[in-house]
């Protein structure tokens, strides 16, 4: 076995590579909800819609998307390899476990929130990524994509599963934002404290806009 | 006091085990929680039943034997203790309490509630060494060490390897006990000999003793009789990534 792969498959290369792809998809969150977040102009999605068609068409985010995908996927592939063999070390479970005595509930759930994520995201994606990257709704002038979010979220069923998808990314952020710089090192006394502040607003701030674009479009605030 | 208590008892590693209850009564307050167990233990053994193993040795805190995971936590309910240290005016009488050993496939059970915790002298043989130059003893004084340098190795060096961190950690993951042995060496001159080797060695010595990975859920630390800090599993994190990149 080589070093490279002999360190990415020992118990510290395997959460370096959670913290790395993690990180990568916390970069990739402040894009997408910065541009989503035009919506809130309420301009009948025209700065929306020009911003995803930037996107849609530049060369640079089209091969940061390959970058994306194959981020997200590891991060779930190695997640759910890492929940598999670490539930595997305690083959006799504690009759009594009193887990609140010394960690937080979502620290301990990051499979189970990061599952519900993972069944938000294929819905997420069928809704939007799939109609205007493997249809021609949307290139082919039909609908644009500010009229596809409305009519998605005029149903109120999606709208339920978004808002639960932003809390279950909101608890998975509180956790993961901090806990991925201790992975790969970063515990200091001057910065740990910024750090765990900072990922905690994140942690509520992008879902919380994320989470209010489904309920406005639906309740009629934003046309 | 009077007490029930649901005692985790199997033969040996390879029969299977079973909660029993046993009532003991007249628990003083002031007993510590082996002492209490030492009582159960006299009464099993006059009326001529087997008694509860669990390990034990200095019951001043500080040898790191005792290990009693009670009431769903290692050590039981207080903080900064190990179970010697935990006495009975912890609990209130009628209390019934579960004691179970600590369960983790590394630490197979040798017996009740003792366990094999060897796996942790192998991770130590892996590399928690430094090396002596043979010959008289150098000047006390002929290494400089600061202060700060001094203090963070002496509180990494505080780690009794009793695996309360293992066994609180939802993986039975040893990260906190393997990083404050690879701390304590690496804060030090004495230990930079076998700095890059060591960081190496025993990470993959933990890993095949079948430990679990870290998810940062800080279990291990809250638990820890000796407050071990997180700051050294960020430290092993950082010795390794630099170990395996500069290694030859």
């Amino acid at each position: 076995m080589s070093w490279v792969t002999k360190t990415l498959t020992s118990s510290l290369g395997r959460k370096l590579i959670m913290a790395v792809t993690g990180l990568s998809l916390i970069a990739f969150l402040v894009v997408h909800c910065a541009i989503n977040a035009c919506i809130f102009l309420n301009d009948g999605g025209h700065t929306f819609n020009e911003a995803a068609e930037f996107m849609a068409h530049n060369l640079f985010i089209r091969i940061s998307e390959v970058g994306l995908m194959a981020g997200l996927l590891i991060h779930i592939v190695d997640g759910l390899m890492l929940w598999k063999s670490n539930n595997e070390k305690r083959p006799v479970k504690y009759a009594v476990v009193k887990g609140e005595a010394n960690s937080t509930w979502y620290s301990r759930s990051m499979g189970l929130l990061g599952s519900l994520l993972l069944i938000f995201l294929v819905v997420h994606l069928r809704h939007f990524w799939v109609v205007s990257r493997f249809t021609d709704v949307i290139s082919g002038g039909q609908k644009t994509l500010f009229q596809e979010m409305v009519e998605v979220f005029a149903n109120p069923i999606p709208v339920v599963l978004y808002v639960v998808g932003c809390l279950s990314l909101a608890y998975h952020l509180l956790h993961g934002f901090q806990s991925a710089f201790q992975t790969m090192g970063w515990n200091h006394p001057k910065y740990t404290p910024f750090v765990k502040c900072l990922g905690a607003g994140f942690s509520i701030l992008i879902p919380l806009i994320f989470a209010a674009m489904p309920i406005a479009m639906h309740l009629g605030w934003i046309k | 006091m009077n007490l029930t208590l649901k005692v985790w008892r199997q033969k040996n590693a390879n029969s299977e085990g079973n909660f029993q209850d046993y009532k003991v009564a007249g628990v003083s307050e002031d007993m510590s929680f082996l002492e209490m167990f030492d009582v159960l233990n006299e009464r099993l053994i006059n009326e001529g039943d087997s008694p509860v193993a669990f390990d034990h040795d200095c019951r001043e805190g500080i040898c790191g034997m005792c290990s009693m995971y009670i009431n769903g936590e290692p050590h039981g309910p207080n903080k900064g203790v190990t179970t010697c240290q935990l006495h009975m005016r912890s609990f209130k009488d009628g209390d019934t309490i579960t004691v179970e050993p600590w369960r983790a496939q590394a630490f197979p059970i040798v017996k009740d509630l003792a366990v094999n915790r060897s796996a942790f002298d192998r991770i130590i043989s892996a590399g928690g060494y430094v090396s002596v130059n043979t010959g008289n003893a150098q000047d006390a004084n002929a290494l400089p060490i600061g202060k700060d340098h001094a203090d963070e190795a002496f509180a990494a060096a505080a780690c009794i390897g009793c695996g309360a961190c293992v066994a609180a950690c939802k993986n039975a993951s040893a990260m906190l006990f393997t990083s404050a042995k690879i701390s304590q060496l690496a804060l030090l001159p004495q230990g930079q000999a076998e700095r890059t080797m060591r960081a190496e060695k025993m990470v993959a010595q933990m890993d095949t003793e079948g430990f679990g990975a870290c998810t940062n859920t800080g279990a291990c630390e809250a638990e820890c009789p000796k407050g071990i800090s997180l700051e050294n599993i960020a430290r092993m994190n950082r010795e390794y990534y630099g170990a395996v990149l500069s290694s030859k």
